[in-house]
């Protein structure tokens, strides 16, 4: 068997805040596999961020990588030091922030920035790597390309911002990419472009890619396996198109359930009821317990991943399995 | 009885010139010096837009990223002055009115910004970004401060425990929590959403919409409501506003536009939508040309990707007018009858 790109092992990223220690990440693990499309999915504020922040090592303190192992082609990412993890970083790990001005310096020309970040893991002349820049901004769908150089990020609208960062990211062919909400600030056109444009990347350079995202029909078009999170923890996982038809875990179940072109037009929406519990008061045992329509008192108790049908891992004491009559 | 519109915009524009860097600036003057031809480098953001919201109504405004929404929402929010036109809030032009009177109808418009954390200052604390305002413009008494400054946190799902927190220690979502927090907190009668759900899962986006349609009935809330998501759009709105190239191209009730889009750009709009249902597909890039606000093509501004473009498509600019009791349209095609 060929090692996977990416398997992560039992994770745990902490805040170590002067009100409690927020365990953003707590025993994450899962494994991609060269080509391959992970969706990682879940409530607002449950750690997605994170993790993909814990991969690519830009954790800042308060917080650490508390345990667990981050295995890239092999070699463990959490205990790699910071020079090596530099050549590595934008070059063949690469992200897409949520916000991108993670990426983009305000206060310098979008040429500066580009040509910079093409030089700095190629060694290709000014010219080439402008031509590069150029080519690239034309491919996430940004028109007169030679102009639009010559301006500074405010001159953009968000969803060109977001896209100058989509074309920072696929500049080197990354061997895994992830891509943090890259979408959201997107018509469907321009969204399909950038989809069409990195399932040809996975394609041609086997790049492994997370794909972390809302929107669940992009998840659903893209994605070759789901992992969902819920406060710090995976708590289901399995083939894509199995997790959206079948959700076994309770809050997944409510999640999809929640999607409003399901529901219908002018009506209250459906929500999870309750609202999210502060990571610093988690109850005991499982975390959705006050919001589960089937807790009971086993769900005191800590849910480990079991199986509870082939090919899908989840985290809950009373999966929503067909019983057998 | 005709209510008079809550918001109105007239013949509104917006261009943004270029900023030169030094470098840039010699260049540009040793190029006049030399006779080289200047290329016209101002983008036309928005182009023309007349637009009428009645108190209550929910308008959704959707188009191409890149289009001029977000800068038509800062228009109507009063936070950015238009090139030419007028912008009316309760029949007052806001740049005409004395300072307290004007300062009074920005309260009265909010917006929720596209870029979360950019709005919101990293230096204070979410007690204060969301709190200062209402106290400032004696919404609250001092008394009252932490009951209420609660309440508006919750509601917008955010744990009152984090109300000493800044905005870098929360994540995506939880920002734009703090955003739509910070604009409802002062009570507005006028809501410009851009892309305000946009970070939010799908369950917890279901609960601040609930919310807007809530707020929407007791207090007669208004929005402009600018998203890329049609699901949520077509779910939420009573009229739609298609934008492209900084025009209005068709305007008509979300039932209309989503049953007969008439438009060959919504058509095509319509047309790309994902469904959770269509698994693994193979996404298709753009076909034809993206056109450029700074060289926007004459005519219909459409008429390079146009599937029906016609000789008179590239001279002619179509005109937004009337194909159906309250649908308008901007296209040529609808001259053939
Ligand atoms: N610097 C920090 N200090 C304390 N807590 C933090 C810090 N950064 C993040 N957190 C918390 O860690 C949790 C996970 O954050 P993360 O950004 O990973 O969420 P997410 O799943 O990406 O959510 P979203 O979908 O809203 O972006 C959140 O509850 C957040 O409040
Ligand atoms: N401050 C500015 N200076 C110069 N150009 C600007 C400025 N703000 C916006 N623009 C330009 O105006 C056009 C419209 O931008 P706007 O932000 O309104 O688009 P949008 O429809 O909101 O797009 P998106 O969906 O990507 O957010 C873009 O071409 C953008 O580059
Ligand atoms: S373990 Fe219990 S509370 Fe948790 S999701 Fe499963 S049934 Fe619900
Ligand atoms: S005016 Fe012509 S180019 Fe424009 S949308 Fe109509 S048919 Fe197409
Ligand atoms: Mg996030
Ligand atoms: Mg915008």
């Amino acid at each position: 068997m060929t090692t996977p790109t990416l398997e992560v092992r039992n994770l745990r990223t902490h805040f170590f805040t002067r009100a409690g220690v927020v365990k953003a990440v707590d025993d994450v693990s899962f494994t991609i596999a060269s080509g391959r499309v992970l969706g990682l999915v879940g409530e607002s504020g449950s750690g997605k961020t994170v993790t993909g922040f814990s991969i690519i090592g830009l954790v800042d303190p308060p917080g650490r990588i508390a345990g667990g192992a981050i295995l890239y082609q092999g070699q463990d990412l959490a205990k790699l030091p910071e020079r090596e993890m530099r050549a590595l970083r934008g070059n063949r790990i690469a992200m897409i922030f949520q916000d991108p001005m993670m990426t983009l310096n305000p206060v310098l020309r979008i040429d500066t920035q580009m040509i910079e970040a093409v030089q700095a893991h190629a060694k290709v002349s000014h010219a080439e790597a402008r031509t590069r820049a150029r080519d690239a901004l034309g491919m996430v769908g940004i028109p007169s390309p030679d102009e639009r150089l010559q301006a500074y990020p405010h001159q953009f609208s968000g969803g060109m911002r977001q896209r100058v960062a989509i074309a920072i990211a696929l500049l080197h062919h990354p061997d895994l990419l992830i891509a943090d909400e890259p979408t959201t600030a997107l018509d469907v056109t321009i969204q399909a472009q950038i989809l069409a444009e990195v399932q040809k990347l996975a394609v041609n350079y086997g790049t492994a890619l997370i794909w972390i995202t809302h929107d669940l029909s992009v998840i659903a078009g893209l994605a070759d396996e789901i992992a969902v999170m819920y406060a710090g923890r995976i708590v289901e996982t399995g083939a894509a198109d199995a997790v959206l038809d079948r959700p076994v875990h309770p809050y997944t179940h409510g999640l999809i359930g929640s999607v409003p072109s399901r529901n219908r037009r002018g009506e209250k929406l459906r929500q999870i009821p309750g609202t999210t519990p502060s990571l610093l008061r988690l109850p005991p045992g499982c975390a959705f317990r006050t919001r589960c329509p089937r807790a009971d008192a086993a769900c005191e108790q800590e849910p480990l991943p079991s199986q509870p049908v082939p090919e899908r891992t989840v985290r809950c004491f009373h999966p929503l399995v067909a019983v057998a009559a | 009885m005709t209510t008079a519109p809550i918001i109105e915009l007239r013949g509104v524009s917006k261009r943004f010139g270029p900023t030169y860097d030094a470098a840039a600036r010699v260049a540009r003057s040793i190029a006049r010096q030399f006779g080289t031809a200047q290329k016209n480098e101002v983008v036309h953001a928005v182009d023309n837009v007349d637009l009428s919201v009645t108190r209550g109504e929910v308008v959704g405004l959707v188009g191409e990223s890149g289009c001029g929404k977000s800068t038509l929402g800062r228009m109507v929010a009063g936070i950015m002055p238009p090139s030419d036109g007028e912008v009316r809030f309760k029949g007052d032009d806001i740049v005409e009115l004395p300072p307290d009177r004007a300062r009074d109808a920005k309260l009265k418009v909010q917006m929720i910004f596209q870029d979360p954390y950019a709005s919101l200052n990293p230096r204070l604390r979410v007690e204060d970004i969301v709190g200062e305002a209402p106290l400032v413009h004696g919404l609250v008494k001092r008394a009252d401060f932490d009951t209420y400054l609660d309440a508006q946190l919750r509601r917008a799902g955010l744990d009152p425990g984090y109300r000493r927190r800044y905005p870098h220690q929360f994540s995506g979502g939880q920002r734009q929590r703090i955003g739509i927090a910070r604009a409802l907190a002062v009570q507005p009668e006028f809501l410009v959403c851009d892309e305000a759900v946009a970070a939010l899962d799908v369950s917890i986006q279901a609960q601040i919409l609930n919310l807007f349609m809530d707020l929407r009935r007791e207090l007669d809330l208004t929005y402009l409501f600018i998203s890329h998501d049609l699901g949520v759009v077509e779910h939420l709105s009573d009229r739609v506003l298609i934008m492209y190239l900084g025009r209005i191209v068709e305007s008509a009730p979300a039932e209309e536009v989503f049953a007969r889009p008439n438009h060959p750009y919504t058509q095509a709009l319509l047309a790309e939508v994902p469904r959770i249902e269509a698994r693994k597909r193979r996404f298709t890039a753009i076909k034809g040309e993206i056109p450029s606000p700074l060289a926007a093509p004459p005519g219909c501004h459409f008429h390079p990707r146009c599937p029906h473009a016609m000789p008179r498509c590239s001279q002619e600019a179509p005109r937004l007018r009337e194909i159906a009791p309250g649908h308008r349209s901007a296209c040529h095609l609808n001259d053939r009858s």
